[in-house]
């Protein structure tokens, strides 16, 4: 399990740390248009992208740390900061929209009391919008980490969530 | 020998998946375990149907029982009665929903009968992780044909005389492409599929990527001939875990077969396919975004010319297309062009699958003959809207498309006639609206996609969709001013005519399709302070009538406790709690709740 202890410095007194973003690293070298594999994976390895981490494949890959933080930031899919145990997606795409997305939203922003995009305080669950999940037959769908959900009302939805501790 | 008497195909894909598929799958297999049928028995783990809304589905054969929304409670049942016994579980069959009759065998169910399914042939009939069964469909014939019997000339040639238009959205003539891709210099060239599926509403190359993989990699190998490309790469959205890990399996099987790989069929020809997963940007769909994206940079699109064809990645001549435009591709080869070009308009050929999603009865995939009318894949494939309610617009093509109301409805849809009426063919979403869709706010909701999604890198866009969002949002909001559709339509056209790429440039559709056929509703909003639909909630509410008999029941169904009242007694509303979900209106059996 990932700690808090994140933010620490990158002149290579933690060895540990850096042990599974080198062995990724690694798996990469000399392919061309590595660095978005590599951020993905370190991200599933390390939960985000901590600012060491960036910086070792800024190092490793000869990028500049800026253009890597560029391409970070870019895409929704990366995440500067912690998150929570549970990564709910709630999808706001046209055909979920017009089958009652918003309220199936509300209901889960009211629940959990968080925004999209903030983590419960007991870091259990982020909350998180989709433009399309592409199980628009559904509608209104959400997935919660890899499970998709679909059918929802503001009722049913509130019960899915004690599946996932 | 051994003899299978029956063929159940239970669907995996992620529709059916989330309702449940893999239970039912695995409590099937034990049961058949339990009671002896195992051997006799075949189970099959195909890809989607394109009816995910009846999922899980499940088709026996010989017979071609379908049957929908099958649970682990109805497994045991479906053994006995149907497998056992050989009669029918009624209950399980799909019920039209007009006539409300039961249909047994998909072929005479309205959703597929009007159907004509070529990329979706093996969709849901083949196990898409086993190519042999691929094979055993006719799978990979064309490629052999290409390689063995054609030249490199004949091959583009074929494409071209068929007719076929990229089916990414701007419908470009597929052949054309591959020629300018063929004929530029140069030793290095890549064929890209584009898999990034960003339409909101969309989701067949999801379902033929799920559904039967090889199809695409086939014509994918067919284009890497034609143009003398070695590479390809599949640039596949994050969001398709189950597409990834297919597609995956399929490189890999038909690399295992020599199919895919170095010197295919024993001739000079190697090619090999690589999947990409993309990091979440709608932008990364356009062209040169994507090629951006593979290269490992921030997904920006870039002036064209040069055009991919020319320098595209990493410098070298690239044909991108779309993966349902692959997916025409082995039919082409095999039937020839003529075939092919036998279905369609005089200018779009073949057919096109469209995403029937919102309010609809059958919401699903529909495979049609381009020229079909919107009224027939609506009321007859998509069996009308549900509830009763009145048809307002079918919105089609995504964000850069428009909404077209009732008067359109037999419309004969192509590329051409779509674009003339202020939509576009986009992916092929249809995303139907009744009486209760706002087309302001739908317009509002489009823009603040676009909003989100604009990369950035020009003006027009960045700033643009900003502000014309802004006019939409108070305008729901009862806030909007003499001049502002005016406002809009200026803003429109400057949008349209400035902006780098296809995002910009076809960003305000939604709203300048919705003024021309709604503006009506536009007007009642800002002069009235009205939403004629009640979905502003801003400028409607719900309210309870004296109709109330005081059951109590909308008060447990409201979410947020915003219902007051005794049993028996007239229940009222808190406007300020209330998030005008209209649960309450839905549940009420004395049709007391109305919206105002
Ligand atoms: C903003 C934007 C998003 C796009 N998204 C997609 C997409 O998700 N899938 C796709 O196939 N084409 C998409 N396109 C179209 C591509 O740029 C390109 O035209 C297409 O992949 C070419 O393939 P085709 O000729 O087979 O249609 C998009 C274009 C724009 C401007
Ligand atoms: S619009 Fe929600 S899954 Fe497609």
């Amino acid at each position: 399990m990932e700690t808090k202890e994140t933010q620490g410095c990158c002149c290579g007194g933690n060895k540990d740390r850096f042990a599974k973003v080198d062995e990724i690293l690694a798996h990469y070298k000399g392919v061309k248009g590595a660095l978005i594999p590599v951020l993905q994976e370190a991200q599933n390895a390390y939960g985000f992208l901590p600012k060491d981490i960036i910086s070792r494949i800024a190092q490793t890959l000869k990028i500049p740390v800026s253009q890597v933080y560029g391409v970070v930031t870019f895409y929704s899919q990366f995440h500067l900061n912690p998150r929570g145990r549970n990564i709910i997606r709630v999808c706001q795409g046209t055909a979920c929209h017009v089958r009652g997305a918003k309220a199936v939203l509300k209901a889960l922003e009211d629940e959990l009391r968080i925004a999209p995009g903030q983590t419960t305080t007991d870091e259990r669950f982020t909350l998180e919008t989709v433009a399309c999940l592409g199980a628009c037959g559904l509608a209104p769908v959400l997935m919660i980490n890899d499970d998709t959900h679909g059918r929802l009302t503001p009722e049913t939805v509130c019960k899915l969530l004690d599946r996932y501790q | 020998m051994k003899h299978i008497r029956s063929h159940v195909l239970v669907c995996g894909g992620t529709g059916c998946a989330s309702s449940g598929s893999k239970k039912v799958m695995d409590v099937l297999r034990e049961e058949l375990e339990q009671k002896g049928l195992a051997p006799e028995v075949k189970l099959v783990e195909t890809g989607c149907h394109g009816f995910c809304e009846m999922g899980p589905i499940m088709i026996i054969y010989p017979e071609g029982t379908f049957y929908c929304r099958v649970q682990p409670e109805d497994v045991a049942e479906i053994v006995d009665v149907h497998i056992y016994k050989g009669r029918i579980v009624n209950r399980l069959l799909y019920r039209e929903p007009i006539s409300h009759e039961r249909i047994p065998n998909f072929e005479h169910m309205q959703f597929y009968k009007k159907q004509m399914r070529r990329i979706l042939k093996n969709c849901g009939h083949i196990n898409p992780e086993v190519i042999e069964e691929y094979i055993a469909a006719g799978g990979y014939a064309a490629l052999g044909k290409a390689l063995t019997e054609m030249n490199r000339e004949q091959v583009v040639d074929e494409v071209k005389k068929s007719g076929l238009r990229g089916r990414g959205g701007a419908g470009f003539p597929t052949g054309l492409k591959w020629e300018f891709a063929k004929n530029a210099p140069g030793n290095q060239k890549y064929v890209v599929c584009n898999a990034d599926e960003g339409d909101p509403g969309a989701f067949m190359d999801r379902s033929v990527l799920e559904g039967d993989p090889h199809r695409v990699l086939e014509g994918m190998a067919v284009c890497g001939y034609a143009m003398g490309a070695s590479e390809g790469y599949i640039y596949c959205r994050a969001e398709y875990p189950l597409a990834i890990k297919r597609l995956n399996i399929a490189i890999k099987q038909a690399m295992d077969m020599g199919l895919l790989g170095d010197k295919i069929f024993g001739t000079d020809f190697s090619f090999h396919i690589k999947v990409k997963e993309g990091a979440g940007a709608f932008v990364c769909g356009e062209e040169t975004a994507l090629l951006a994206s593979i290269e490992g940079k921030r997904g920006m699109p870039r002036p064209r010319p040069p055009f991919p064809a020319v320098s595209g990645l990493w410098g070298k001549p690239t044909n991108i297309n779309n993966v349902e435009t692959f997916a025409n591709v082995p039919d082409i080869i095999v039937d020839g062009a003529a075939v092919y070009a036998a279905v369609g308009t005089e200018k779009s050929k073949g057919t096109k699958v469209f995403a029937l999603t919102g309010k609809i009865n059958n919401t699903g995939l529909a495979e049609v003959p381009m020229g079909i009318s919107m009224r027939e894949i609506i009321y007859e494939i998509g069996g009308g809207i549900p509830d009763n309610k009145k048809f307002k617009a079918v919105q089609i093509g995504g964000p850069s498309g428009g909404c077209l109301p009732e008067e359109l409805l037999d419309l004969k849809i192509d590329y051409e006639s779509l674009t003339a009426a202020g939509a576009m063919m986009g992916s092929g979403g249809l995303v139907v609206m009744d009486e209760t869709t706002c087309m302001v706010d739908v317009a509002r909701f489009f823009l603040n996609f676009t909003k989100s999604e604009s990369c950035g890198k020009c003006t027009p866009c960045r700033e643009g969709t900003k502000r014309m969002l802004e006019i939409l949002t108070r305008i729901t909001e009862g806030e909007g001013r003499d001049g502002d559709i005016e406002l809009l339509e200026s803003m429109a056209k400057t949008i349209k005519a400035a902006s780098l790429c296809g995002l910009g440039q076809t960003a305000p559709n939604p709203v300048l399709s919705t003024l021309r056929y709604f503006r009506h509703e536009y007007e009642a909003h800002i002069k009235d302070k009205k939403c004629p639909a009640g979905a502003c909630s801003k400028l409607s509410g719900y309210l309870i009538t004296e109709l109330c008999k005081g059951c109590g029941l909308c008060k447990k169904v409201c979410p947020v406790e915003a219902i007051s009242g005794e049993i028996k007694g007239q229940h009222v509303i808190d406007q300020v709690k209330c998030i005008k979900c209209g649960a309450c209106m839905a549940k009420c059996p004395f049709k007391a709740i109305i919206k105002g």
